[in-house]
């Protein structure tokens, strides 16, 4: 502003150089500093006086004791002798294994149920909206009790139900036909990701040297070559089985197959169904959000209608959808905490458990909050990853 | 994917000659467009015919709807095929207001009367003046010496025998209150130009939106005795609204701040031509400009918030949910839980439901 005026500045004090403005906003901020760290201070001191006053060590030292809590449902090796440390990794694994599985489905059904509104025919997009709203405004856990109450109310495992040959719904959860995976067929598994991410490196080559040439060259040879057959014949060569585990009732419970527990398969259910209506919405006004014009442009030029949506509608209608999917994502991680209310032993309910055993609450509650931030700071971290790469490259 | 792919198609539509019956002009375009949509049609209505035929079999049909009191032998008798509504005239009081004193319920009634007055009185615009106000905290101060009683000679009654769907309405009518100040600074030091206020609003934000709010209630039941000095205890419900207003400001603040985000410059300029404070540019030009922009997804924060309230179930605490769950301990009813939850969920999607259309009532009103 005053950089055309030859004349200098004129001479004042070391505070009145500031400016008033500049000054205010020290001011300010010295004072809400102040305020925070007062409160702190308080609230620090308060909890120190208390605790020695209650004889509660502080510390992270409790995790290497013996837990002693039972964990019925876990994906990793726990027996109750463990430590508390290895009970808070079964709880962590736990809260993954439900939002990870959680999400992909909750996508899946979201994405059908979206489309299905915005369908022509009416009956369809008519079920689809009511099927929206009832499940939107009603809470979660109000939902996730019910269908815990549904599951217990299931027939014992005798007369359990089977939809489908192999599997059974009783109130002991659900049981599928699984495939054991054991060492040799992770060996298998590792060698079709190995091929997958060679072949999208090999693709991002083959589309440089398309833009270069001008001429298609096609990249599902590669495909096939490196997920699909590559495997099979590292498969073949040791020999690995990749046999169906069928499970069977042997007296009062099944052997065999993947258990799928009533608390767990309950809360799956719940966050899947519940997130999937919020998904539904957003890809419904992602799509809406595509001009009509490019649905005619794309008709006009003659394109094939599955090439039309994947190339033209939907990259514009996922640069709407992404931001606020990964809310949806953050949210569903955030809702398996709910899982302490039916007794599925993820972070939060093993924390819990830890706090009424020792005592602990302010090193098991920094627990539950570092566990979920690191969660949420890593979905975010990967959806904005995404986010950049898919969004609009404006000049 | 083929409901993306038939799309209809305006141009030839619009050429098809318009003749025949109505009715069957309808039938054809909206459900048996082409081969692939009857096909889809008959089967939706087929799954449609069986889940109804179920559940009115269930729901209706075979239901029980009045036992004499305390006896659920007759629903006992239709269990499994057919519900047994009777559990709701044995149970709704409890349900309703927990276990507030008998004789004195009609108080905690007269609360909810009175919530839901001011909830439909708010969401008229016509009534958005500062009157409206003042009769929120008039409503808020008759309400506490309803619920509390002590004066004008109702009986007191403390704070733990208070439960229900008062106590959900007083959760959540608290902790909008209260968040919604808190959030309007917080979105204000958000975007502040000091490092400091800025960064400190930052870290509020994040960490709050960060952790399940299942942990913030833990947070607010155990520890907070713990911050406190000795002696001083209070209520296990006011730590609850506590951390409820911490959860809800943080969420309110975001949704301001993309309200604020929207005001355009020029607007910021005027006001700091006209000479206005800081204070007084936010309060006369810019932040009702913001929350204009943002009342759609303000109502949806709501929604999701009243919905949240009933997380205090885990801490043990009287709302509606947790009347309904220990409603149904009772051993005789025990049996009867899903028909107690359809009551309850009932009542909640009332309340979301009118929310949510008065959400989309607004945003095609002030889409111009």
């Amino acid at each position: 502003m005053t950089s055309d005026d030859p004349r200098p500045p004129p001479r004042r004090s070391f505070f009145g150089a500031l400016g008033p403005n500049e000054l205010k906003g020290l001011f300010w901020q010295v004072l809400v500093v102040g305020i925070a760290l007062a409160v702190i201070v308080f609230l620090w001191s308060n909890t120190v006086t208390n605790l020695s006053a209650r004889r509660i060590t502080t510390g992270f030292a409790f995790l290497g004791r013996e837990a002693g809590m039972p964990i019925a449902d876990s994906l990793l090796a726990y027996n109750p002798k463990d430590s508390y440390l290895w009970a808070f990794a079964v709880g962590v694994a736990n809260t993954l294994r439900v939002a990870l599985i959680g999400i992909v489905l909750a996508t899946i059904l979201g994405t059908l149920i979206g489309i299905s509104r915005l369908s022509a025919n009416w009956l369809l997009s008519r079920l689809a909206a009511v099927y929206v709203e009832v499940l939107r405004d009603i809470p979660l856990l109000l939902q996730l009790l019910f269908w815990y109450v549904l599951m217990q109310a299931l027939p014992a495992a005798r007369a359990a139900w089977r939809p489908v040959e192999g599997v059974f719904l009783s109130n002991r959860g659900l049981i599928l036909p699984a495939i054991p995976i054991g060492a040799p067929q992770l060996w298998v598994l590792g060698t079709a990701v190995l091929g997958f991410i060679a072949f999208l490196a090999i693709r991002r080559w083959l589309v440089a040297q398309q833009i270069r040439e001008g001429k298609p060259r096609p990249a599902w040879p590669f495909a096939v070559g490196l997920i699909v057959v590559l495997p099979a014949a590292v498969s073949f060569l040791l020999g690995v089985s990749w046999t169906i585990e069928w499970p069977q009732l042997r007296g009062f419970n099944f052997v065999g197959g993947l258990t799928l527990a009533p608390e767990y398969f309950a809360l799956l259910i719940a966050l899947v169904t519940y997130t999937s209506a919020f998904i539904a919405e957003i890809v419904r006004s992602g799509i809406q959000s595509v001009p009509h014009g490019q649905w005619d442009a794309a008709r006009a030029l003659g394109l094939r209608r599955s090439f039309m949506l994947r190339q033209i509608i939907l990259p514009q209608a996922l640069r709407v959808i992404v931001p606020p999917m990964t809310s949806q994502y953050l949210n569903l991680t955030k809702n398996s905490s709910l899982a302490v209310a039916i007794g599925y032993q993820d972070v939060v309910s093993v924390a819990n458990t830890t706090l009424n055993q020792t005592g602990q609450a302010i090193e098991a509650i920094a627990l539950i909050m570092a566990v979920f931030l690191t969660i949420s700071l890593g979905i975010s971290f990967f959806m904005n990853w995404y986010n950049a790469r898919i969004a609009l490259a404006e000049r | 994917m083929t409901a993306i792919t038939d799309m209809p198609d305006l141009p030839r539509a619009a050429r098809r000659p318009q003749i025949g019956n109505p009715v069957l002009r309808w039938l054809r375009t909206n459900l048996f467009s082409s081969i692939p949509n009857g096909i889809l049609t008959i089967v939706l209505l087929a799954v449609l015919a069986k889940g109804v035929i179920g559940f009115v079999q269930w729901g209706i049909a075979n239901a029980v709807w009045l036992t004499p009191a305390n006896d659920s032998s007759a629903c006992k008798a239709v269990r499994g095929l057919g519900a047994c509504w009777a559990i709701i005239p044995e149970k709704y009081r409890f349900i309703l207001f927990g276990t507030y004193p008998f004789d004195e319920q009609w108080r905690p009634a007269l609360s909810v009367a009175l919530f839901i007055t001011l909830f439909y009185l708010s969401s008229r615009r016509a009534l958005w003046r500062r009157e409206l106000a003042l009769l929120w905290i008039g409503a808020l101060v008759l309400t506490s010496v309803l619920m509390w009683g002590g004066v004008f000679g109702l009986p007191f009654v403390s704070q733990d025998r208070w439960g229900g769907l008062p106590v959900t309405l007083i959760l959540a009518t608290s902790g909008l209150a209260f968040g919604f100040p808190l959030g309007i600074l917080v979105a204000l030091g958000r975007r502040s130009k000091l490092p400091a206020i800025r960064s400190l609003s930052v870290l509020y934000v994040e960490l709050i939106r960060g952790v399940p709010l299942v942990s913030l209630l833990f947070m607010a039941s155990v520890m907070f005795p713990l911050f406190m000095p000795s002696g001083f205890n209070i209520d296990k419900l006011l730590r609850a609204q506590i951390a409820i207003i911490l959860f809800a400001g943080a969420y309110l603040a975001e949704v301001i701040r993309g309200g604020l985000q929207a005001v355009p410059r020029g607007q910021y300029e005027a006001a700091d031509a006209l000479g206005l404070s800081y204070w007084r540019k936010h309060r006369l030009v810019v932040l009702p400009q913001a929350i204009r922009h943002v009342i759609p997804p303000l109502v949806n924060t709501f929604i999701a918030f009243f919905k949240d309230t009933s997380l205090v179930l885990i801490i043990g605490i009287f709302d509606l949910l947790t009347t309904a769950k220990t409603a149904i301990i009772d051993p005789a009813w025990q049996q009867f839980s899903v028909e107690v939850y359809i009551f309850v969920a009932a009542i909640y999607f009332v309340f979301c439901f009118a929310m949510s259309r008065y959400s989309r009532s607004l945003e095609a009103t002030s889409g111009r």
